[in-house]
């Protein structure tokens, strides 16, 4: 341990660190742009500049490795001076964008310009002009103007997302961001650049323009992507979900995204194919009914068909909870031992960084919670066999589109009774003698495990018919908070969706078993009383970083459908 | 002051202050004498009163050249203390970038206090000489862009004082 003295006080640090990475140890912040802890030292925007003792001239932070007995001046009189020299230096060409700029609110640039410029321009002359709205790829869109030159994206791209396509050109005032001639920034991890970028010379092209960063609200959740689960924030505002970013989280998936994650996992939500309420087949078409009367008709239905010829499918989509409820109502009550869950793996698409190849983000959870057959019961292949033979007559479907395998689809039609919960419609629901609408990931709460037998929670973001943000304990912008009925922003719309593992509760309780849960919380603590592996968790214990569980059973591969 | 509190008249009027003849004509006297005074009223609403350029009238948006100058930013709506505005940016062609899909003002919520005219950056949100509003329901009391847009030439003299005094 090396002893080092920084603003006057004396601490013990790791001599591998930089001066930088030590202050922030001891929650001491030194301005930076260009340095980042996941990537490599560049040393290029002289922010973290510090006085350090016996050396003739002020040092950055990020590229002076600590030494013992050294002493570090963060807050000393030539320090500001200086840093309110870069700040003018990188301000001088910075156009006043502001207004108009995604990033305004969460710019690192304008949070220093309170913090340690001197307030004013001098700057009378032309600012330089350069080009924007430049689409580097895909996904993100350019604005060089507004470029201080940190190279953090160009870092990125060479180093994590190993697609090194990225480079500066020119010289001086007149340095330009720009990808290599023929070359367009497009790999499976691109959109990580606009966290990177402390201006908002990269943004997103999704979220571009639809909302300033302050009318939103953020709710800590987990990506329903793929089996690694990766922590991220859900934004909302006014009860829609605007876009979804990653989430520091160590143990998962340090401060990376991928972008598939971040596209194609929110949409759903606010989607229009959003189903309401319960829907029951009426001479051949579904129509809306209340919720008591469907679930009557889910009970009355199933009791029509033997135990042997009612099978039931689980859903690596849905949480621990609604799994767990799911296959104890099946098991316990119905009295089936057929019971499974559609696998979707994709083969071949994954990667060393973040991607799996196990498409859900629950797969080893539904294992664990007991969805699999129990001793003598038919699994997902047995089902198909059984459903193809007729031996199935009635099938149970949670949260998961098994019609859109054409493997399942082309026996489906045989059934007599298919039930099945869905929150939007999809090719089952097209074949479904009973729907019920169930909430999205981004509507409740419940655990996810990942592929490694992290126990994750997810919480809701979006407020559903029954729920209130602010009585529910919602993450709420200024806008949440002050609506009131009169206000048109204040009638947001709401999906009449409830979370399966509660229709599951109150189909058990129709069919005579006591059931006493009221939130998803009772339901978990059912499952530390019953389920060996989860034994002493609570979600205070889960927390915002997840939990370790011991897994038995990982997926085979060898099932794989989608 | 008696004892409940009413006013007791210690001394009883004279005949002369009976009459009440000396306290009607010094009324009249008053009233005679205001009439050949310069009038304050107005023959509302044939004649309307034309608000100086500080008055603060109801907020409109500014058009220039058909386009609203406005680059929806949203400051108006965070500043504003009432939360009566309400803004949904677009991407445009224009040099501009963005603009207002939707801007909305709630004139029910609206207290004219200008802080959104003080915090527009492009000077595209400005308090108007108008402040004849009326709405039948809370509906109509909503202002969407056909309401708020007006020609910039018209603001002139708002915009000028705004110049002058900022």
């Amino acid at each position: 341990m090396a002893k080092i003295t920084i603003d006057g006080k004396e601490y013990e640090v790791d001599p591998k660190l930089s001066v930088i990475q030590a202050a922030a140890q001891q929650g001491i912040e030194i301005p930076h742009f260009c340095w980042h802890e996941k990537l490599s030292v560049a040393g290029n925007c002289r922010m973290c500049l510090v006085e350090i003792e016996k050396m003739p001239k002020l040092a950055i932070a990020c590229a002076t490795q600590v030494a013992d007995g050294m002493v570090v001046k963060t807050m000393s009189e030539k320090v500001i001076k200086a840093r309110q020299a870069v700040m003018e230096f990188l301000l001088i060409n910075h156009p006043l964008d502001c207004p108009i700029c995604d990033e305004a609110g969460e710019c690192k640039l304008q949070d220093y310009s309170y913090k340690y410029s001197v307030g004013y321009s001098r700057f009378e002359e032309d600012k330089v002009h350069k080009p924007k709205r430049v689409e580097l790829g895909p996904n993100v869109m350019l604005d060089v103007e507004r470029c201080i030159m940190c190279s953090r994206c160009i870092r990125f791209s060479d180093e994590i997302a190993k697609q090194p396509v990225l480079t500066f050109t020119e010289r001086g005032t007149h340095v330009v961001l720009t990808t290599f001639p023929g070359t367009v920034l497009d790999n499976k991890y691109s959109m990580n650049v606009i966290e990177l970028c402390p201006v908002g010379a990269l943004t997103s092209r999704d979220f571009r323009f639809k909302s300033r960063v302050w009318e939103m609200s953020a709710t800590e959740s987990v990506c329903t992507g793929c089996s690694r689960g990766c922590n991220m924030n859900i934004w909302v505002r006014n009860n829609e979900v605007l876009r979804l970013t990653p989430r520091l989280n160590e143990d998962v998936n340090s401060s990376w995204m991928c972008d598939s994650g971040r596209l194609n996992t929110f949409k759903f939500v606010n989607s229009q194919e959003r189903l309401n309420n319960s829907l029951i087949r009426k001479e051949g078409t579904l129509v809306e009914t209340g919720w008591d009367e469907a679930i009557a008709k889910v009970v009355s239905e199933l009791r029509v068909f033997k135990k042997t010829e009612i099978a039931a499918i689980g859903s690596a989509y849905a949480t621990n909870e609604d799994n767990f409820v799911f296959q104890k109502l099946m098991k316990e009550i119905v009295g089936t031992k057929n019971i499974d869950f559609v696998p979707h793996m994709i083969e071949g698409d994954e990667d060393d960084l973040l991607i799996r190849a196990d498409k859900t983000p629950n797969s080893s959870g539904a294992l664990q919670v007991g969805v699999k057959p129990a001793d003598g019961g038919l699994d997902l292949k047995g089902i198909i066999k059984g459903i193809g033979e007729g031996s199935i007559k009635a099938l149970y479907v949670l949260d998961d589109d098994i019609a859109a395998i054409p493997e399942i689809a082309s026996v489906l039609p045989t059934l007599q009774l298919l039930i099945v919960h869905s929150s939007v419609k999809n090719h089952t629901t097209e074949l479904a003698d009973i729907v019920l609408s169930c909430s999205a990931y981004a509507e409740k709460h419940g655990t996810f495990t990942n592929f490694e037998g992290r126990v994750q929670r997810i919480r809701p973001a979006v407020a559903t018919v029954e729920q209130d943000r602010a009585l529910d304990g919602f993450a709420m912008s200024r806008w949440d908070k002050f609506a009131s009925p009169n206000d048109r922003w204040g009638r947001p719309i709401k999906k009449d969706a409830r979370p399966s593992w509660r229709i599951l509760g109150a189909i058990a309780g129709a069919m005579g078993a006591k059931v006493k849960y009221t939130t998803a919380e009772d339901v978990f603590k059912e499952m530390t009383e019953r389920i060996p592996a989860f034994k002493g968790l609570s979600y205070l214990k889960i927390g915002s970083r997840g939990t370790m569980i011991k897994t038995s059973e990982t997926v085979s591969s060898s099932v794989q459908m989608a | 002051m008696g004892s409940n509190g009413t006013m007791i008249r210690k001394k009883d009027l004279t005949i002369w202050q009976k009459t009440y003849i000396p306290e009607i004509v010094k009324g009249l006297r008053l009233t005679i004498s205001q009439m050949f005074k310069p009038k304050f009223t107005y023959n509302y609403p044939e004649e309307r009163f034309k608000p100086a350029a500080s008055f603060r009238g109801r907020p409109v948006l500014a058009e220039e050249n058909g386009v609203e100058r406005c680059v929806a930013c949203g400051l108006c709506s965070r500043v504003c203390p009432a939360l009566a505005i309400e803004v949904q940016a677009s991407e445009t062609e224009l040099e501009k970038e963005r603009y207002p899909i939707k801007f909305e003002i709630n004139m029910v919520r609206c207290i004219f206090c200008g802080f959104c005219e003080e915090v527009c950056p492009e000077e595209a949100i400005i308090m108007s000489n108008e402040y004849l509003l009326v709405f039948n329901n809370q509906e109509e009391a909503v202002f969407g862009k056909d309401k708020l847009l007006t020609p910039v030439e018209k603001l002139h003299d708002r915009l000028e004082f705004l110049r002058e005094h900022r």
